[in-house]
């Protein structure tokens, strides 16, 4: 035992020895020096290309992007922003961004910690492990094969839905044409941003409350606790600090949408923009299908600066309610 | 759960309310099956089917008239799955690379950067410079735009990575085992490759299984960066994207290649089953590696 003992101490300062030693940070560098050239070209270089927002960019044909950045096109300081906010879209896709994020932040909490709670209470183990599995599927689609799925649905000629309203003789009308419905699809990119991230999000949950310590629980049995006093004393304080991690992360987001939602699962319908122009649809559009790159630099720009600032805001009033629950 | 007591069985609801709980969840399994078993039945339902009586669980008539159509334009079909195979295996690789790099730098208590680093790769979660910016690096100065690399080197690294292989690396590669490989005169790059990674292999599974299913889903890459008329680098995700025109391709194609003969070409059913497809690999594969996606969820909802 003595030995041992020696032995790991006599390591352990040859450890110390080794701490400082350069050649062994400078492996370590060179180990990860590709990530940090990935880090230096696709993350760290695009920051610098904001500058574009404050340009009035004008491409040469011949000439190389950052020439006719630099050369060609002038300083105009905040005028794209100015025609930005002056345009009529600017309004409207505030709003459905800011809208549809609040919505789901909400309901991306409350219902898989819901779900996650219920779950657990499930007898059958086989059961919930069968459920579980296939309430992961949506999670694995892609956008695009959602769309399909969508699609076979609300079709207006072959989908499900008329057809079944057809054959039902009911009331509404008999070829219905679900993809120029706003009021309809109002809801339903609700239940589908709901549908797809049901079963992970509750995962994440699920695995938080299948660390709670159970002797918890035990005593709280003793003490005669009922099942919703449990929840609401026990496993929900307990849950808190992954809640608001996945707040903050939202909250970070609001700025931002799923632009496969918003674009792909409503296959870009025009009578739809009104509910589905957020800002990434708009950014997509101005810039691939319309070329405009001066108006979608603008709005990418004010997308990633307020999205930052409210990130950390959410972060600083979460640690003030809770200094445990902050993300950094 | 196995490790709750015995007592906690009194803790259990009440059976009503089990029934109750058991019945919701049912509903919400189903309702995530059903569509996917729609698609499927369509695809397999004859076009004559589909033309009376539209998308149904119960066709008239069954068939595979769409598969076999698929299997013979193979070199496009095939094409475009060999596309997305590829993509997802080199970017996969990659992305491997990149993030178990960058995951056992962060994780070395000793590392003298380790702090920068740490910053450098959390920046870019809260801060980055939007669509505009990157398209424009990546398509003008690098000259991505109608490469496979477009679909490749944007999306292979990820923070979010990065961070739960720096966790991984500092709970279960104990700091002993470098230490002794140290006096022994092993350099880091074989430390890293010969002891960290062997014994790591749960965590190289968890995110490489995330980039697996993220390349293989990937479609807004191809959107972005490759032309409507490069058929020969869609992946399959981008197939399904411009599915109206590629039917309308395919037809032209069938006509060229098959003057004369009429051929009917199954449209309706055509589309579902390339949906078909694209999903059989990962729904397929996904109930086998669910615990690997279920560990890789509880080691990223640490906090960094």
């Amino acid at each position: 035992m003595v030995q041992a003992g020696e032995k790991s101490a006599r390591v352990r300062r040859r450890k110390a020895g080794s701490n400082g030693s350069s050649f062994d940070n400078l492996e370590i560098f060179l180990l990860h020096l590709p990530t940090t050239i990935w880090y230096l070209i696709f993350c760290y270089a695009p920051m610098f290309g904001v500058v574009i927002a404050f340009k009035n960019y004008r491409p040469r044909p011949g000439k190389s992007f950052l020439w006719a950045l630099i050369n060609n096109s002038k300083w105009v300081g905040f005028d794209n922003f100015q025609f930005l906010f002056k345009s009529s879209y600017f309004e409207t896709m505030m709003k459905t961004t800011v809208f549809y994020n609040i919505v789901f932040i909400i309901l991306g909490i409350v219902i898989p910690v819901t779900l996650a709670i219920l779950f657990n209470e499930l007898y059958s183990k086989r059961l919930a492990k069968t459920c579980q599995t296939m309430m992961f599927l949506p999670h694995f689609l892609s956008w695009v094969v959602i769309s399909y799925f969508v699609y076979a649905f609300l079709a207006t000629d072959q989908g499900l839905v008329n057809n079944m309203a057809r054959k039902l003789g009911l009331a509404v009308e008999k070829n219905h044409n679900w993809y120029t419905d706003v009021n309809f699809w109002m809801y339903f990119l609700v239940f589908l941003n709901v549908w797809k991230g049901m079963g992970y999000n509750m995962v994440v949950y699920m695995a938080s409350i299948s660390g709670i310590d159970a002797e918890l629980y035990e005593a709280a049995l003793i003490d005669g606790a009922t099942k919703s006093q449990q929840v609401r004393y026990i496993t929900l304080p307990l849950l808190r600090p992954v809640i608001s991690i996945m707040f903050i992360m939202a909250v970070g987001n609001i700025f931002r949408s799923d632009f496969g939602l918003f674009y792909q699962a409503t296959r870009n319908s025009g009578a739809l923009v009104s509910v589905t122009q957020t800002i990434d649809v708009y950014v997509y559009k101005a810039l691939l299908e319309r070329s405009d790159v001066n108006l979608s630099s603008a709005a990418a720009f004010l997308q990633s600066v307020v999205g930052c600032l409210t990130i950390v805001g959410a972060n600083l009033v979460v640690k003030r309610i809770d200094p445990e629950s902050g993300l950094f | 759960m196995a490790k709750k007591s015995t007592v906690l069985q009194y803790t259990r609801v009440k059976p009503i309310t089990n029934v109750w709980i058991s019945i919701l969840f049912i509903f919400l399994a189903l309702l995530c099956l059903m569509p996917a078993l729609l698609v499927l039945i369509v695809s397999f339902s004859s076009e004559a089917s589909v033309r009376t009586i539209g998308y149904s669980y119960f066709p008239r008539e069954f068939s595979a008239a769409s598969y076999i159509y698929l299997a013979r334009q193979s070199n496009y079909i095939g094409r475009a799955f060999l596309n997305s195979i590829g993509v997802t295996i080199v970017g996969t690789f990659l992305g491997l690379l990149t993030t178990s790099t960058m995951g056992y730098a962060l994780s070395r208590p000793n590392y003298r950067l380790r702090k920068f680093f740490t910053w450098f790769i959390f920046i870019p979660m809260l801060f980055s410079g939007g669509l505009v910016a990157s398209y424009m690096i990546n398509a003008q100065i690098l000259g991505l735009k109608d490469t496979y690399w477009a679909l490749i080197l944007p999306i292979c690294c990820s923070s979010f990575y990065c961070i739960i292989m720096r966790t991984f690396f500092q709970t279960t590669v104990p700091d002993a085992i470098i230490e002794s490989a140290k006096i022994d005169g092993a350099r880091q790059i074989r430390i890293f490759l010969q002891i960290v990674l062997p014994i790591s292999l749960p965590a190289i599974a968890t995110i490489g299984l995330f980039l697996t299913f993220a390349y293989w889903n990937d479609w807004m890459m191809a959107k972005y960066y490759i032309s409507g008329n490069k058929h020969n680098l869609f992946p399959l995700q981008y197939v399904l994207i411009s599915l109206e025109e590629n039917i309308s391709f395919l037809t032209r194609n069938q006509d060229m290649m098959t003057a004369g003969t009429a051929s009917q070409v199954p449209s309706e059913t055509i589309r579902m089953a390339m949906v078909v497809i694209s999903v059989v690999p990962i729904a397929c594969s996904y109930p086998f590696f669910q615990k690997y996606f279920v560990s890789g969820l509880t080691i990223g909802a640490v906090k960094g």
